[in-house]
């Protein structure tokens, strides 16, 4: 038995099949994960994510703390509420975790960690509070639905006060504001619009049930797996991990160079990679044959073999699509070992869906 | 709980097998199985002509999440796969003990009978 989320009894309820997700008692999903998928595609569908990792981080010291810690820069963050997607590095440039970073205020960051990597974050953080004037707090007692799909705001919107409503549904994206106990973000992780709650742990039941009661559907990792895929999102430990660098991972756009004086850490190996060009990327794969990319096959290229780090059948395209680290001078055409045969797949760009439609063409 | 038809054979890696009346044999996934597995999304059936073994992995299905290997329950010669899967894969899900049929075998005739479970059997190896 592993760690539960205050939605727990909600998902045996909703006749939910768990599995061990990073410690946790997760839902894979709640009778079909591609039915599931494609409510999200279509209306609304909710996620409980309770699992993640809430850190605060106050004091006089805390912008500068994490304008060190983080690649991309908060500074970027001017209005209260909004918000940035980064990776937190090692010394060698490589990913300790991604995570996102809410600006909340002067002194007042909120940072959402993942859930696998929760002990060596905090302890990662702690270790460089030391001496600068922050206070890292862990919110262990807070739970996060996401709710996603492009009816999703409209659907939640009937959790909030009336006072809040026009508030919360006028965010932009990467924006949240405090919508009383409820931290309404206006992010995700599937590529269609709608907002990562945080809340009280002990409302969260309630607020479920009332999203249930407005039609939105319970999702499980399932779903919110194939969906990030095909909305080209990492999902880091497969993805990316201490051994990559965001340029070999597809997220050289999430690190901040400039100003050049910041002096982040990782900085120096990844500047001097940058120089001297990263030997591997992180790109998309669509598999042309008949079958399915999984995590771990091996990619043929002409500049060398590669590996499918995230693979899957993708609802929205009928097809079957993955990430891939291959040599930096892979071409467009490739081949992937699936059970002893080479099948043919082409390098594509990711997304390979936003907001309901492909972005890739198919033939 | 899942469906066990009695008129079936089953074995313990969660095949059926169906005793037709032209001697063949026809395999598939059990409704246990499938339903282990979720979503299925895509199926390699074996060619006409293979040979196989028992015990032989032969037919591969794939839910969004996983591969898993299918095998055979008997010696002898794949007469067929069922080609619908190629397009129609969900109906492993739908029909696992109809459509949803992954191959027939015609058994060798010098095979021993292989050590198949009834529908009782197989049913208290799902309690286990």
């Amino acid at each position: 038995m592993g760690e539960q989320t205050p939605l727990y009894s909600e998902h045996e309820r909703l006749g939910a099949r768990l599995v061990d997700f990073g410690g946790w008692d997760m839902p894979l999903h709640y009778g079909s994960q591609v039915d599931e998928h494609h409510v999200v595609r279509r209306e609304a569908g909710m996620f409980d994510v309770s699992h993640m990792t809430v850190v605060d981080v106050a004091g006089p010291g805390a912008g500068p703390w994490l304008r060190r810690l983080l690649a991309n820069d908060v500074a970027r963050l001017q209005a209260p509420g909004k918000a940035l997607y980064t990776c937190m590095l090692n010394d060698d440039g490589g990913v300790i975790d991604d995570l996102i970073a809410y600006y909340l205020g002067p002194g007042d960051y909120r940072l959402v960690v993942n859930a696998a990597t929760r002990a060596k974050d905090l302890a990662w953080l702690q270790r460089h509070a030391e001496g600068a004037e922050v206070v890292v707090e862990e919110r262990p007692e807070l739970a996060m639905i996401a709710v996603q799909g492009p009816s999703a705001r409209e659907r939640a919107a009937r959790l909030l006060a009336e006072e809040h409503r026009a508030t919360a549904l006028a965010l932009t994206p990467f924006t949240a504001a405090q919508c009383g106990e409820l931290f309404v973000a206006r992010t995700g992780y599937t590529g269609e619009d709608g907002w990562e709650i945080i809340l009280p742990g002990e409302r969260a039941a309630e607020a479920w049930q009332a999203l249930l009661a407005a039609g939105v559907k319970p999702c499980g990792l399932g779903a919110r797996d194939t969906l990030r895929l095909e909305a080209g999102m990492n999902l880091y430990g497969q993805d990316m991990d201490e051994t990559t660098t965001p340029l070999e991972s597809g997220l050289g756009w999430t690190v901040a160079w400039e100003p050049a004086a910041r002096d982040f850490i990782g900085r120096a190996a990844l500047q001097a990679q940058r120089d001297a060009g990263a030997p591997r990327k992180l790109v998309g794969l669509l598999l042309e044959d008949r079958g399915v990319l999984r995590g771990h096959q091996r990619v043929v290229t002409p500049a060398g073999d590669g590996e499918v780090t995230s693979g899957s059948f993708a609802p929205t395209l009928a097809r079957s699509i993955g990430f891939a680290r291959v040599p930096a001078g892979a071409g467009e055409q490739v081949q992937v070992d699936i059970r002893g045969r080479l099948l043919a797949a082409r390098v594509v760009r990711p997304p390979f869906v936003r907001n309901g439609k492909p972005r890739i063409q198919l033939d | 709980m899942s469906n066990i038809p009695s008129d079936l054979k089953y074995t313990r890696s969660h095949e059926w097998l169906r005793q037709e009346d032209d001697g063949t044999v026809t395999v598939g996934i059990t409704d246990h199985a499938q339903d282990a597995l979720g979503d299925l999304v895509f199926v390699e059936t074996p060619e006409a002509g293979r040979s196989v073994k028992a015990g032989e992995a032969c037919a591969v299905v794939e839910s969004v999440k996983a591969a898993s290997d299918v095998y055979s329950p008997v010696d002898g010669e794949v007469v067929a796969g069922n080609e619908a899967l190629a397009g129609q894969p969900e109906l492993l899900n739908t029909d696992p003990y109809g459509e949803g049929w992954i191959m027939k075998v015609r058994p060798a005739a010098s095979a021993e009978t292989p050590t198949l479970l009834d529908a009782n059997t197989y049913a208290s190896t799902l309690e286990e």
